[in-house]
């Protein structure tokens, strides 16, 4: 009795050791199966989801105009004081002083991606953009001014 | 038709006729040491970017594909980083052995090499007991490795060299008994005899159950005594960091690591030679037309497919089963390997005396 | 001054005659991490095993301090990173507890789906880890292919693939991707295709069998007293799922069950693990097709202040349980806040369920409790 368990026991073994090299054998032989992506020859196609929160951005539309109001919601709900809004007045043609931004400073060095702002901005002037590209030499590069230089708000927005 | 016996014996001829006997010799000893050198050089490339190939279809994923086409000098260029690196001794280590160990490891390859048949009439030394001497000389790289693990003075290497003299002096006994069972078939410890007894088969087919037990045997065991996973308790990743060469760095680093391939190549080619023929090609009884399409391939071709197979069959394990722990490996040796060996030697002895294989 | 004989002296006490011991960690490739283990052996025999903490102390509690109750939420999903959702789900809920939210029907099953997924993803990286730490190493990309699809369904609908930050108090940041229903369906059949082949490769292997089986044996009464949750608990046999004790969201209105195995040993948390990917997948059929239409997010007001008192939620993270416990001053951010991470107390049985085992062992047993570092460190 001793020798048919033994005997089993081996034969179980060595079975499952077979059925595990058949798993393997399986894919050794089915290279359709591989799906690993071959990122950098592959960046012209890249199949990015449109939610993916890789940086913020502000949309400017063809008249170079945003609608930030510089209100400073998503300042006040940044957890990690990664923007910054510097306001300033504008004096309109008929002399009224309206407040708009100079700049919307975003340091993505600190930015965690977590979308607090996105929901906060009453006017949905910044977005996330799906671009993780980010590496830069210089530390500097990563603060960026969002609005871009010259543009104004879009007629309209309070 | 060019052979690589043809060209071996024109070569002797040449330096025969135009040396005295002496001189002659010596010029072929050296040029069997480069030849021996750069085969070296060329088996680490290649095994270890068809590893590197093997385990990425396996795991579903590309390999290296960047240097060259398909990836072909991956291993040409990571030769060149691990030459540029520095090699680190760390202060309280044994210098001399240290600095020893991977040239032994790497001797014991080179030494194992010389009765290998390469081809037929390929062979650097024909001695008359070379399966002795594999079997002998096979067992030296123990050293090696006890010497980088004790002179490293790193507590990881010393779990990992005790672990893997622990295991390889068990399973050097398997080995060897499956290999005399090929000797008791053969009656012949000459491995160009062995060869030629395999004139009409291999001895996989010809030798019934007790060969095929043994070739599972003998796999297994150099599976085990060239410290490949799932036996790979010497440098067991995931356990000993990277055991027994922890501390080792660049070029020495790449001596172990270019060793561990060597063995590889070394025991699959004993493998090929005893259970699958060495260099003859395949032949079925009766079949004369075949046999003679079989003769047309090189004998060269025949040994290395042979042993690429059996290269192939021990990296397919190494990617599919996970480690053993360092007892159950010696269980497996001492309450598995060593009593069903022992029972196939007595059953291959039988069958070789009553005259019942092919 | 520095004086190397009294430090040898000093290091030579720390080791009886005879004991070896050894620094594993903080970097070594089976601690996933940087935990450090001052392991104490006999030869190959663990006499006593040290864990020592903190190389990756962010005093995330103290940091959660100075947010306020809607930013707090995003920290938690860098403590458990296998289980960012359930950990944001579990603060979400105490702040909805704190000021009587409503939730929408439609949010709290989007919840318990995403938080079933975040399950299902955890246990596949454990088991494709846990392969590797005992030597295996082609099943980690089996598993990797089938958490790739968890990580692209995320990755739709919450825009990250680990650290998702898509739940805020009161409900969901936004509305669901439209092929979510689709993609979702189409990981169940293939995760139920190919979970056979981690059972060829793994489960029936009579290596990983002879590994795991009898190894690292947690009993009971030992699980308790450690404070163990999740599925090393369920291994032993104590019955500890949040989801079913303490339903919360949906639980109480799908069925499913709660793994339990008496063993306690290695083997018993690996299966563990594994039935609870299988019910995740079923608790995910009966819900997927059910989503109610409505809000994705409840009315809130802007500023969330939690009433002056201490509030405590739990939930069942792949680990193990996970309670957020808040003291609030009445202002809008916590005045003291403590995590029970699963992770914590699982480490602390480690010592009592590997001593007189191997190291090779000592990789099964760490293996299956499935330890996070960051979530044990916070």
């Amino acid at each position: 009795m001793f020798l048919k368990e033994y005997i089993t026991e081996v034969y179980n073994g060595v079975s499952s050791l077979l059925k595990g090299m058949r798993k393997t054998g399986y894919y050794f032989v089915h290279p359709k199966e591989i799906i690993t992506e071959q990122y950098p020859d592959n960046r012209a196609h890249l199949n990015l989801a449109e939610r993916f929160k890789g940086e913020v951005i502000m949309p400017h539309d063809e008249n170079n105009e945003h609608t930030c109001t510089g209100c400073t919601a998503c300042e006040l709900a940044c957890p990690n004081g990664t923007i910054k809004v510097v306001t300033k007045f504008e004096v309109s043609p008929e002399g009224k002083k309206k407040k708009a931004i100079d700049a919307l400073v975003y340091r993505l060095e600190l930015c965690t991606m977590c979308n607090l702002c996105i929901v906060a901005c009453p006017s949905d002037a910044i977005k996330m953009a799906p671009n993780f590209e980010h590496s830069v030499f210089d530390r500097t590069k990563l603060t960026k001014v969002l609005n871009h230089p010259g543009s104004k708000i879009k007629e309209g927005i309070e | 038709m060019y052979s690589l016996e043809g060209i071996t014996k024109s070569i002797q001829d040449w330096l025969f006729l135009k040396f005295d006997p002496t001189l002659a010799l010596a010029i072929e000893c050296v040029i069997v040491i480069l030849l021996a050198i750069s085969l070296f050089a060329i088996l680490g490339l290649v095994l270890v970017l068809m590893e590197r190939k093997v385990a990425a279809h396996i795991q579903i994923r590309l390999g290296p594909n960047r240097v060259g086409p398909g990836g072909m000098f991956q291993t040409v260029a990571d030769t060149l980083k691990l030459i540029m690196k520095e090699g680190l001794t760390p202060d309280n280590a044994d210098k001399f052995l240290f600095n020893l160990a991977p040239f032994v490891v790497m001797m014991v390859g080179m030494l194992l090499l010389a009765p290998i048949a390469f081809a037929k009439n390929f062979q650097i030394w024909d001695i008359n007991i070379g399966v002795l001497y594999i079997s002998s000389v096979s067992s030296l790289s123990v050293i090696g490795i006890l010497m980088a693990g004790w002179a490293s003075n790193n507590k990881y290497s010393l779990l990992g060299a005790m672990r893997s003299g622990a295991q390889i002096v068990s399973y050097e006994l398997s080995a060897g008994f499956a290999v005399l069972t090929i000797v008791v078939f053969t009656g012949s410890l000459q491995i160009s005899e062995i060869v030629a007894s395999q004139q009409t088969g291999w001895w996989l087919f010809k030798g019934h159950i007790p060969a095929l037990i043994s070739f599972v045997l003998y796999i297994i065991a150099v599976t085990a005594e060239t410290n490949r996973a799932p036996f790979d308790l010497a440098e067991a990743e995931s356990e000993l960091t990277a055991g027994f060469h922890t501390e080792y760095s660049g070029m020495r680093f790449a001596l172990f690591f270019l060793a561990e391939y060597i063995n590889i190549f070394i025991v699959c080619a004993i493998g090929a030679t005893l259970f699958l023929g060495g260099w003859m090609p395949l032949h079925i009884g009766q079949w004369e037309s075949f046999n003679h399409i079989m003769d047309y391939i090189p004998s060269s071709v025949w040994f290395m497919g042979k042993t690429f197979f059996l290269i192939f069959l021990i990296m397919w394990f190494r990617w599919t089963f996970p480690r053993l722990r360092v007892d159950q490996l010696l269980n497996l040796e001492w309450k598995y390997l060593l009593p069903i060996s022992l029972f196939n030697l007595l059953l291959a002895t039988v069958i070789a005396i009553f005259g019942w294989h092919f | 001054m520095y004086n190397q004989t009294e430090i040898l002296k000093d290091t030579s006490e720390l080791g009886a005659e005879g004991e070896l011991v050894i620094n594993m960690g903080p970097q070594h490739p089976a601690t996933h991490g940087v935990l450090h283990l001052v392991v104490t052996l006999n030869g190959e025999t663990i006499k006593k095993i040290e864990p020592h903490l903190g190389y990756i102390h962010r005093s995330i509690e103290k940091m959660c301090e100075s947010l306020t109750y809607r930013q707090f939420i995003y920290v938690t999903s860098r403590m458990d990173y296998l289980s960012s959702h359930i950990n944001n789900l579990g603060c979400a809920l105490l702040v909805e507890k704190g000021m009587q939210i409503e939730v929408p029907d439609r949010a709290k099953v989007i919840r318990v789906i995403l938080s079933e997924l975040t399950r299902i993803a955890s246990h596949e990286l454990w088991l494709g880890a846990m392969a590797m730490d005992l030597g295996a190493f082609t099943p980690f990309f089996y598993a990797f292919r089938e958490r790739e699809m968890i990580t692209e369904i995320m990755e739709d609908t919450c825009g990250a693939r680990l650290t998702m930050n898509y739940i805020v108090p009161g409900g969901l940041m936004y509305d669901l991707h439209p092929d979510f229903q689709k993609k979702v369906k189409a990981f169940v059949k293939q995760f139920k295709a190919k979970v056979t082949e981690y059972e060829d490769l793994v489960t029936n292997n009579i290596i990983f069998q002879s590994r795991t089986k009898g190894v690292g044996i947690l009993s009971a009464e030992d699980a308790i007293s450690f404070g163990c949750t999740g599925p090393v608990a369920r291994a032993s046999g104590v019955s500890c799922d949040i989801r079913k004790i303490y339903p919360y969201e949906v639980y109480d209105k799908v069925s499913f069950n709660e793994i339990l195995d008496t063993a306690g040993d290695s083997f018993a948390r690996y299966m563990v693990r594994v039935k609870e990917m299988n019910e995740s997948i079923h608790i995910i059929e009966q819900l997927i097709d059910n989503i109610p239409d409505g809000d994705f997010v409840g009315k809130t007001k802007n500023v969330l202040k939690l009433p002056k008192g201490e509030f405590y939620t739990r939930v069942e993270t792949a680990r193990g349980e996970f309670g957020v416990f808040v003291v609030s001053e009445g202002g809008t951010t916590p005045h003291r806040i403590k995590f029970r991470s699963p992770g914590f107390s699982n480490l602390s049985a480690l010592n009592h369920m590997a001593v007189g085992s191997k190291i090779g062992d000592l990789m099964a047993t760490m293996g299956t409790l499935d330890l996070v570092i960051p979530d044990i460190d916070r």
